[in-house]
């Protein structure tokens, strides 16, 4: 469907945890540019697909995780992060007693040739990420408060920033609106666009079929740990689309249509 | 909870760092409790109190289990505990005579200690992050067995330090180089400010903080937790051997049963210098202070004329009052 190099191809990628499988043969490519939304009830394994892209999760043996037209072996977060893969995790896995500065900075922070943390940098690059991007002119959000103190909305764009800071080929959203106002929303939905524009890819999970139609150009329907249905936008309608998932919800399988 | 400052929004609603109330409110209780007992003291037995003689005694005995509460700080950050400190201190001490019976050099000797610190530190580490055993429960374990061993290889019995045969290694660890204060003392202002630079100034530090605040967090973002818990245990072990062989020269003797009675010390100015039992928050300055003021109520009460019996009920009673009082502090400051 298109002649690009994936910047991540999974092949046959599996996870079992104890005697329940989670994912089972996953092959799922995401291309240059493209913003691929994905859905599935919960407990279909979106977030250990998530969690596994992201090296959190090891996959079984046998399967195979590319980037860019490379095998990666050795796949953990902190590689899959220096590669440039970010995710904004539906718990958003801030830690809230620390400054905003250490949890946009987390795992990844800026240190001098001698291994001294630059916090006066990391502070100043919070601060103007914040304000710049997120329009965040609250005075919760100076870098050096706690997370603890931000609302639902403040700790999102937390999260945003720091994907935004690290300017990630691929930004992964896990349930990115959950809990967040209208305007927020709307703040995260145009984060996306802004993704798609500067040529960069996405991957978008959100339970919210309206949220996801409009804002991406493929779907992947998980169901039960399988990839049950692949759509570019422009074969199938919302509606139909609402159809099929309620179809895979009763019987697991989407290729009835036509 | 309300806050009124919050009321009066700063020009232009522009981002505004957070009070010194709520960055140094934690520290500003532990150094006020330090101050008012000192003055308390000060009142109560002025000649014992303004002699330097009291400072000096303070500066030799204080840092024996000053040297390890500092690091232990780092592991309670991180949300595990070390009980077997102590433990370790004897056994790399140890260690370390063995190493100069059997004929190596001195300097061999203490690498040799300071090396066994620190493998019974990793050991600790390896234990709880690969087992995911809880430290408070595999430390009790440790803590018999590092003393065991050593009580078993020393055969219960101590070896004489007299200074003639150790006169430059006891020099530079318990010598009297400035204004006659314990060296032991300026090893415990270096140690603190060492540790001090490692949890606020390097990425392990920061590590240290991101594993205790919430550890799923710190590793969806690529912290290895467990690398850096066996870090800090490390870290406890290599002060043990320092402070076990610190203790041992200041005596001139090392006692096989050395380290008793120092386990509740350090950790109680771990805690009393504001580190959170739950992990993610703490300084290694608090405990600095934490430390003197433990050593300071031992000193004070016999001075001040009280009964020595009183001296537990003494330090029960400042242990709970500054631990309530962070309580409500941290309250405060988190509303």
């Amino acid at each position: 469907m298109n002649s690009q190099t994936p910047v991540i191809a999974l092949k046959n990628v599996s996870k079992t945890f104890g005697e329940v499988r989670s994912l089972s043969g996953i092959d799922l490519e995401i291309y240059p540019g493209e913003i691929v939304g994905l859905l599935g009830d919960n407990g279909a394994g979106k977030s250990t697909l998530v969690k596994t892209i992201m090296g959190f999760h090891r996959p079984d043996a046998g399967g195979e995780i590319w980037f860019k037209g490379e095998q990666i072996s050795d796949w953990s977060v902190a590689k899959a992060r220096g590669l440039g893969i970010e995710t904004i995790y539906q718990e958003r896995a801030l830690c809230e007693q620390q400054p905003i500065w250490r949890n946009m900075f987390m795992g990844r922070e800026i240190v001098n040739k001698f291994g001294k943390l630059d916090v006066k940098g990391m502070r100043k690059e919070a601060s103007r990420l914040m304000s710049e991007h997120m329009g965040f002119t609250s005075t919760a959000v100076h870098p050096d408060n706690t997370v603890l103190t931000m609302s639902g909305g403040e700790k999102q764009g937390v999260a945003i920033t720091r994907a935004l800071h690290f300017e990630a080929e691929l930004v992964i959203l896990d349930e990115p609106t959950v809990g967040l106002s209208l305007s927020e929303t709307k703040k995260t939905l145009d984060f996306i666009q802004n993704i798609k524009a500067s040529g960069r890819s996405a991957i978008f999970i959100d339970h919210n079929i309206f949220h996801i139609y409009p804002a991406v150009d493929r779907m992947i329907v998980l169901d039960r740990g399988k990839v049950a249905g692949n759509y570019k936008k422009s074969d199938i309608t919302m509606d139909e689309l609402i159809e099929s998932m309620y179809r895979v919800a009763r019987t697991g399988n989407m290729k009835e249509q036509k | 909870m309300t806050e009124k400052s919050t009321a009066t929004a700063p020009k232009n609603n522009a981002a505004r760092p957070p009070s010194v109330w709520r960055r140094f409110g934690m520290q500003l209780g532990i150094w006020s409790v330090g101050i008012v007992m000192w003055l308390a003291f000060v009142v109560l037995a002025p000649s014992a109190f303004t002699q330097p003689e009291m400072y000096l005694a303070f500066a030799s005995s204080t840092p024996i289990f000053a040297l390890m509460a500092i690091p232990l700080t780092l592991v309670v950050i991180t949300g595990e505990i070390d009980l077997s400190f102590p433990s370790i201190m004897a056994l790399s001490t140890c260690a370390f005579t063995k190493v100069v019976a059997g004929g190596a050099p001195i300097i061999v000797g203490v690498l040799a200690g300071f090396l066994m610190g620190i493998s019974c530190g990793l050991i600790n580490g390896y234990l709880v992050t690969k087992f995911n055993i809880p430290s408070l429960v595999i430390t009790i374990g440790t803590q018999f067995l590092f003393l065991g061993l050593e009580l078993a290889w020393t055969n219960g019995s101590g070896v004489d330090l007299t200074p003639t045969n150790y006169a430059t290694i006891s020099k530079i660890f318990v010598g009297r180089t400035f204004f006659g204060v314990a060296n032991q003392f300026w090893w415990t202002i270096l140690a603190t400010l060492l540790l001090w630079y490692i949890l606020n100034r390097t990425r392990f530090g920061s590590h240290v903080f991101l594993t205790g605040d919430n550890k799923i967090s710190a590793q969806l973002m690529g912290v290895n937790i467990s690398r850096v818990k066996q870090g800090t245990f490390a870290l406890v072990g290599f002060f043990a051997a320092l402070a076990g062989m610190i203790g041992s020269f200041e005596v001139n003797y090392f006692w096989p049963t050395m380290g008793g009675g120092l386990l509740l010390n350090s950790i109680a100015a771990v805690f009393l210098g504001g580190t959170s039992v739950f992990g993610g928050s703490g300084t290694v300055t608090g405990t600095f202070v934490g430390a003197f003021i433990i050593g300071a109520i031992n000193a004070g009460i016999v001075a001040v004329g009280i009964n020595a019996f009183y001296t537990q009920v003494f330090f029960g009673l400042v242990i709970i009052a500054s631990v309530l009082l962070q309580a409500i502090i941290s309250k405060r400051v988190k509303s």
